[in-house]
């Protein structure tokens, strides 16, 4: 099948508003007639059930855990961006495009990023408007902060707890609708597989995770938002219970997925301090603000606080080398995330790391704390402080922009972030590929689209920060409400879909006999060894940095891993049940079989872009090397084994910016 | 370090649970407490029995989801954290550690050490929110001036990650930390306004309704919090109980 990206003609800046003229609408009267299936409720899907339900229509919600709330947008803290302009910094819409553009390193949609952009000032309003408490300034007006890869202060922000408050506001907008019966909520569900019928998504099969019932849903349309899959590589910062499996399904029954291999490192993770970890703990890249970053100049001074005789703040000014600041004058410490977590990597891959690992980097906020503190000393009109006083007043300037933060940090790491530098790695966090989706957000499955992280369109190969809670919302609250009624309108007749049908029955039948597999099947083998297993090969060989040997050796050892789980896993109790384990089974295998896909995807993708670091391709000074026949999207059809796979490509065309070498220097 | 636990299991919400014993040997002091459990579950997942149930999800203290009572403490001796985010290092070796799930009518057990919080949903639905089209045709967001320090206080009790520790600390069992919070965060921001009246009776009507207790102004929850949401906010839900009620 030809890939149809059905974008607008048109000025970029007319696309939207020109289309939204010309689609078809469904009368208001006519929505309740029609059922709409949302599979996960962060902020894309929760956005999208309770636009789709205060729209009229009837939406069916499915949420693994146990309540919308606790999807894993809650945990983004740093911000999200809108082109207001109200620090008349001269921000706009075109260059918040331009921004995202480039910082994905010209492998996005253009205009899907356009769209993206015209509508974040809307989100601010809509959030604010539904008692979002963003931070305000003493004037009453709402405050702003900048993020890594942009030279403007775009970023709205609810202390480090933004993803927090976004992620409440749209479940208390799905509240509203459940409390007047528009929404029907599926708490503790998951989605196993997505029934087709006639070529168009009619329904899904999803498994009750208290009792073990398999349930048959219909609808006329399916919406997939069920967010990244950085948990392919087990250590990662996503939530524990994050999956690919919604969008694997779909994949396995005719939806292209799109560049699986871009993933973003983050660069402001807690290191890994042992072998049993579960996961990784992010840090708002927001701390670049304020924090310098830097290791040690010289090895020996590595080696002396590695020992503990040499304090990091002991250590001269003239002995550290703050190596994003070297590197990248223009920007410094605020360089995109790609940049900021390859740089860290080299210099630890050199040898400076600075803790028992060798995997972190020093986050020091010495003078942030003078700065703030010389400031606020001249405000309060005191004569000739002491050092102290001012390190003392600086620190509660720094407390009240990230106190959770160094928090969470103390609590983890056991050390007084505002007495000595934190530590920081970067580790994987967001997931930039995913389900193919056209300018309506539907994937090659009609009837079927993904949202939010789940799809591909908007980041490209890197995603600037503040930006994935705006897509989430964007596409939940402003696009898909929309474009969904263009397919909807012709089945205003079609009447309420039945489960009684040879497809949900076939569906059923599938994923019934995959659980009966997994509790029978009495091999030696925990669920957790496989993932870890899996992880470590993603890392070692598909993670920031990759080459074509490790890449075809990862293949075959996914291949062979995913044989060996297949024949040996073990999973205890029975299927009537609450059973975490048989739900981790399931995705364990989703997961063995999207690592190989990614590891392909890598392979064929012969050139450096974001968090896609082949080493074969670089500057002679180490910085990522693109190449003009790779501005292609990859997006994969699914024949059996991954494997099989067989590559399409969607030409990317940017009109409306000029591809340039990306540089931060 | 090696551990003693001392754990509830149950089977189901209608099976009669009991307190099991457990040994666990080379527990870190840097991991967390569910990192500890993950390798009580990884032994038992070996041995061919079935694995503790307990809720957790993104495991850096914000989902709200993980709810152990640990050696008589929602979410464990350490102040201001989640389950999650509690160390090993809190314990000595060789220490007994009894891990209990949430108790409280309204939270009834799945299963082991999971509960069923969705009482709190249903609060949620009965008013929790502002009756706002999301149409993305609302006003400018700076067109209403919020002070600073209203704003601040309204982001401290919208704070509130919905773990139920409130609830389970309570000897009442009592929700009003967690419905006090919500309420303050809407009764504090002009937004909220129009609907503040039928908001709050009807939010303290369904945590009654779903047999939540009482509040005696004996503080556990405002301790036991690991979102430090005061009592406060508590005291102004029923400021805005009584102005809703004359």
């Amino acid at each position: 099948m030809a890939l149809d990206s059905k974008v607008p003609k048109g000025p970029i800046k007319d696309k939207w508003t020109t289309y939204k003229d010309q689609i078809n609408l469904v009368n208001p009267a006519n929505k309740r007639h029609i059922d709409v299936i949302v599979v996960g409720t962060g902020l894309a899907g929760g956005s999208a059930a309770a636009t789709l339900a205060e729209l009229g229509y009837n939406v069916k919600a499915f949420a693994y855990q146990d309540s919308p709330r606790r999807a894993h947008s809650i945990a983004a803290q740093g911000g999200i961006n809108a082109a207001k302009n109200y620090q008349g910094d001269g921000d706009s819409t075109y260059r918040l495009f331009y921004d995202t553009v480039k910082g994905g390193d010209y492998r996005s949609r253009e205009a899907n990023v356009y769209r993206l952009a015209e509508v974040s000032s809307n989100i601010i309003d809509q959030c604010v408007a539904q008692g979002v408490p963003f931070a305000r300034d003493y004037g009453g007006l709402l405050d702003n902060r900048s993020f890594g890869g942009v030279l403007v202060s775009r970023t709205f922000y609810a202390k480090g707890q933004t993803g927090q408050q976004l992620l409440l506001g749209a479940y208390s907008a799905m509240n509203r609708q459940i409390a007047r019966g528009k929404i029907e909520m599926f708490n503790r569900h998951e989605m196993l597989d997505v029934v087709i019928v006639d070529g168009k998504a009619r329904g899904i099969i999803a498994r009750d995770l208290v009792t073990g019932e398999i349930e048959r849903h219909s609808a006329h349309a399916v919406v997939v938002a069920s967010g990244g899959y950085g948990n392919v590589y087990f250590l990662s910062t996503n939530a524990m219970g994050s999956n690919v499996t919604a969008s694997w399904k779909i994949h396995k029954k005719g939806a292209y997925f799109a560049n699986p291999c871009y993933t973003q490192i983050h660069p402001t993770c807690i290191p890994r301090s042992g072998d049993y970890q579960s996961k990784l703990t992010l840090m708002s890249e927001s701390l670049r603000n304020d924090g310098r970053i830097w290791v040690p100049k010289h090895l020996k001074d590595v080696e002396a606080i590695k020992a503990g005789t040499l304090k990091p703040t002991q250590l001269k000014e003239e002995d550290r080398d703050y190596f994003l600041e070297r590197r990248y004058p223009a920007f410094g410490n605020l360089v995109p995330r790609d940049v900021a977590s390859r740089a860290a990597k080299e210099r630890c891959d050199a040898g400076y790391g600075v803790n028992a690992t060798g995997e972190a980097v020093y986050l020091d906020f010495a003078a942030s704390f003078e700065r703030y503190g010389k400031e606020q000393a001249k405000i309060h009109n005191l004569v000739n402080p002491t050092e102290a006083k001012i390190k003392e007043l600086g620190q509660e300037i720094v407390k009240a922009k990230y106190g959770n933060l160094f928090q969470m940090y103390e609590k983890i790491i056991d050390q007084n972030p505002y007495e000595t530098p934190m530590m920081i790695y970067p580790a994987v966090h967001y997931t930039m590929g995913g389900i193919w989706v056209d300018y309506n957000l539907m994937t090659t499955i009609p009837g079927c689209y993904a949202i939010g992280e789940a799809n591909f369109s908007d980041h490209g190969a890197n995603r600037l920060g503040a930006s994935a809670l705006m897509q989430g919302l964007a596409d939940g609250y402003f696009v898909l409400p929309y474009t969904i009624g263009d397919y909807l309108a012709d089945d205003i007749r079609t009447g309420k879909i039945s489960t009684e049908t040879p497809e949900f029955e076939a569906a059923e039948k599938s994923v019934k006999d995959s659980i009966d597999f997994f509790i029978n099947n009495k091999g030696t083998r925990s669920v957790d060894y496989y993932h870890k297993k899996l992880g470590k090969i993603m890392w070692d060989k598909c993670g920031m940095s990759r080459n074509a040997e490790g890449l075809k050796e990862a293949i075959e050892e996914i291949s062979a891993l995913r044989k060996d789980f297949w024949q040996n896993v073990s999973v205890p109790g029975g299927d009537k049940q609450f059973n975490e384990e048989l739900a981790k089974a399931g995705r364990v295998a989703d997961f063995l079989e999207l690592g190989e896909l990614f590891a392909k995807d890598a392979l064929v993708r012969e050139e450096s872009a974001g968090g896609h670091f082949r080493e074969e391709h670089q500057t002679p000074e180490g910085e990522a090397k693109r190449l003009k026949e790779f501005q292609f999207v990859s997006a994969w059809e699914y024949k059996g084994e991954p494997k099989d796979a067989v590559l399409h490509k969607e030409p990317l065309k940017y009109e409306n910016i000029e591809v340039k070498e990306r540089s931060y220097k | 370090m090696k551990l003693t636990l001392k754990i509830w299991r149950q089977k189901d919400s209608k099976s009669k649970g009991q307190m099991v014993d457990y040994k666990v040997t080379e527990i870190s002091e840097h991991m967390s407490f569910l990192e500890m459990m993950d390798v009580l579950n990884e032994q038992l997942v070996n041995s061919g029995e079935e694995p503790v149930a307990f809720d957790h999800d993104c495991r850096e203290g914000i989902c709200g989801m993980c709810s152990m009572y640990i050696n008589g403490e929602a979410h464990g001796p350490d102040r201001g954290v989640t389950t999650c985010q509690l160390h090993m290092r809190m314990f000595n070796d060789g220490d007994t550690i009894t891990i209990e799930p949430f108790r409280a009518a309204a939270f009834p057990v799945i299963k082991d050490l999971a509960v069923d919080r969705s009482a709190f949903d249903r609060i949620q639905h009965s008013g929790g929110y502002i009756s706002v089209n999301t149409s993305g045709n609302t006003q400018d967001a700076n067109s209403i001036p919020i002070s600073k320090h209203a704003a601040d206080t309204a982001m401290d009790a919208a704070t509130c990650i919905g773990c139920g520790a409130c609830v389970a600390t309570c000897k009442n069992s009592s929700a009003m930390l967690f419905v006090g919070a919500k309420v303050s965060q809407y009764a504090l921001l002009p937004q909220g306004q129009v609907e503040a009246a039928d908001r709050v009776k009807n939010m303290v009507a369904q945590m009654d309704l779903e047999g939540f207790g009482n509040c005696t102004n004996t503080g556990a929850c405002e301790v036991e919090c690991p979102k430090g949401i005061s009592l406060d906010t508590i005291a102004r839900m029923n400021r805005e109980l009584m102005k809703a009620s004359i």
